[in-house]
């Protein structure tokens, strides 16, 4: 193990890694911890200058209060949840059978499109803006939740497949012939052999497409405009260009559009790690 | 209907579905992705070549205009801001590497609790880059912002980071590298756990240590991690948009802005709606890119051979 396993050195230096850690937490962490602080700090605080002491009283209830039941916050929640969830779904559906294609069968175009799907994964998604919107357009879907989704599970395939053809290229292959042998329908072979065993990849991909989409800003302001359908990212620009030197009820919002994708994280650690992480060891 | 009729006999000729089965399978199964993944990324490239040679307003009528597009292009000095800015992107963002790869040493430890901090350590990159931009604008903010509520104290006067051409470009990156870092942060910590501790020991007994140590035995086993802390920094680093249009949309003067800012700017903003030439910028930046993609899929390929 590298560094050295600090249980190895003298007390003191354990004794000084152990307080450091939190110093150097809240050190990084600092930016966030002042917008929390913000957040549940009382309006009268900011009018009178007290930018940066403690909340004079409590203003949480009212601040969030504020953010729920009086501004568009919870229609772009709600479109957010409606954007990000079919996304995940459609993504992890469309590479799913995409990399079972790719990962198990030997063909000329194999190596190919796993790196057209690759490639198309690294481009600068900016540059696709116009083409994309003008699609969009004469689809009819131009500032609808469906074009936003439609274009997500494009893009996100890409990745998907990456991930998913690497998972299964490391599934072992006996099992495949094994089945073959047996005169196993192909498809019933990904339906009842390779799937079951896709639960983890389907699972990590899920919980890291759900965070992509869900903090995706730039195609929620290509492709749509308005509270009813743009996603919180969006949302929260014109909540702020509302609420302009309000800090309390900005930072209250910027708290919540982050919310759903940090709970998602706790929740689904492993997963999201295995992830990000997917060869990074080899 | 007698009882001699006797059911067909299982070996009539099978279906031409069931002979080619192995080879129309991988087909039926890549059909809808690759049909999306053409329609939304590979014709859209494409049409930006096509449309770059046009000017069009995204309405009317498109009129050929061959390259003038590109002749406008080298004579833009804005073009030249997005293009240096850039430029400092790419390069200050690789910071993110050394810097994830010295958080993860400091983190890699087995003391109580150390597995809350992990997380919270990565907590930036989880966050939407809208509230990442939107927490370092008050960060920055010349009146109270605790950037220059710190400089008070050690009476340094106030700097208006965001609101001075000089800093805003390196103001907007030192946010953008606080959720990679907790990216590359966490790409070495799975990497550092992978590190053979044979390998390590034995160098410990040959008397490496410390930065030795680092270099000729951890790094080297490291080099998948590095390899994609590398990839998705620079794709991240080109990637950029959500910060600038936040913090300072592309000011001031436009000193802020980068490729793909400035295209939108173009393309989609009340600057008018300039199509072609929005098209145009898109080329230049995917061309830097395909650089980059060029050598990434070299790297995979020779890695894939080499299974």
């Amino acid at each position: 193990m590298f560094p050295k396993p600090i249980e190895k050195s003298s007390r003191s230096i354990q004794l000084g890694y152990q307080s450091l850690l939190p110093v150097a937490l809240i050190l990084w962490l600092l930016p966030l911890i002042a917008v929390a602080l913000f957040s549940v700090k009382p309006a009268a605080d900011f009018s009178s200058g007290d930018y940066w002491t403690l909340p004079s009283q409590f203003g949480g209830w009212e601040n969030y209060g504020k953010v729920f039941f009086e501004s568009d916050m919870p229609r772009y929640l709600l479109n957010s949840i409606l954007i990000t969830v079919p996304t995940a779904i459609g993504a992890v559906a469309l590479s799913c059978m995409a990399g079972f294609a790719l990962g198990i069968y030997k063909f000329k175009a194999n190596l190919w499109l796993f790196f057209m799907f690759v490639a198309g994964n690294f481009v600068p998604f900016q540059i696709l803006m116009v083409p994309v919107r003008d699609l969009t357009l004469d689809l009819g879907l131009y500032n609808t939740k469906t074009g936003l989704v439609l274009f997500h599970i494009a893009f996100q395939t890409g990745f998907c497949t990456l991930f998913m053809r690497n998972f299964i290229k490391g599934l072992p292959f006996a099992l495949i012939e094994a089945a073959r042998v047996e005169g196993v329908a192909e498809w019933k072979i990904f339906v009842y052999v390779v799937l079951p065993l896709m639960k983890p990849a389907i699972a990590a991909l899920a919980v890291l497409i759900f965070t992509f989409i869900w903090n995706d800003y730039f195609w929620a302001v290509v492709l749509t405009q308005g509270a009813e359908s743009q996603p919180v990212t969006a949302g929260i620009t014109s909540f702020n260009a509302q609420y302009r030197a309000a800090y309390h009820l900005m930072s209250a919002g910027a708290i919540v559009a982050a919310l759903p994708p940090v709970a998602m994280f706790f929740l689904m650690q492993k997963h999201f790690i295995a992830g990000l992480t997917l060869g990074a060891v080899k | 209907m007698t009882s001699t009729a006797v059911p067909p006999p299982p070996q009539r000729p099978r279906s031409w579905y069931k002979r080619n089965e192995i080879s129309l399978t991988p087909w039926l199964f890549l059909i809808p992705a690759i049909l999306f993944f053409l329609l939304y990324v590979v014709f859209p490239i494409i049409q930006s070549f096509q449309l770059s040679a046009f000017q069009w307003d995204g309405l009317g009528e498109k009129e050929y205009v061959g390259l003038s597009n590109y002749r406008e292009l080298w004579d833009d000095p804005a073009f030249y801001t997005s293009l240096r800015n850039n430029l400092i992107w790419l390069l200050l963002y690789l910071l993110a590497i050394p810097a994830g790869l010295f958080i993860a040493l400091f983190l890699n430890q087995t003391v109580t609790g150390i597995r809350i901090y992990k997380s919270l350590f990565f907590f930036p990159f989880v966050i939407s880059q809208v509230v990442v931009g939107l927490v370092f604008t008050w960060f920055y903010d010349p009146s109270f912002g605790l950037l220059n509520s710190a400089l008070g104290l050690v009476g340094l006067g106030p700097v208006n980071v965001l609101g001075d051409p000089a800093y805003v470009t390196y103001g907007i990156i030192a946010a953008g590298l606080w959720p990679q870092t907790a990216y590359c942060m966490i790409l070495y910590l799975t990497g550092l756990n992978a590190v053979d501790p044979e390998q390590v020991e034995a160098a410990r007994l040959d008397g490496a240590k410390g930065w030795k140590m680092l270099w000729y035995v951890i790094v080297p086993q490291l080099k998948p991690a590095t390899f994609i802390a590398f990839v998705v920094t620079i794709v991240g680093a080109l990637r950029s948009f959500d910060l600038i249009s936040i913090m300072t949309n592309g000011g001031p003067f436009g000193e802020s802005r980068v490729l793909s800012f400035y295209m939108f700017e173009v393309a989609l903003s009340e600057y008018g709606f300039r199509m072609g030439y929005g098209a145009a910028i898109a080329v230049v930046l995917f061309l830097i890119m395909l650089c980059f993609i060029t050598y990434f899929l070299y790297s995979m390929y020779k890695d894939q051979k080499g299974r």
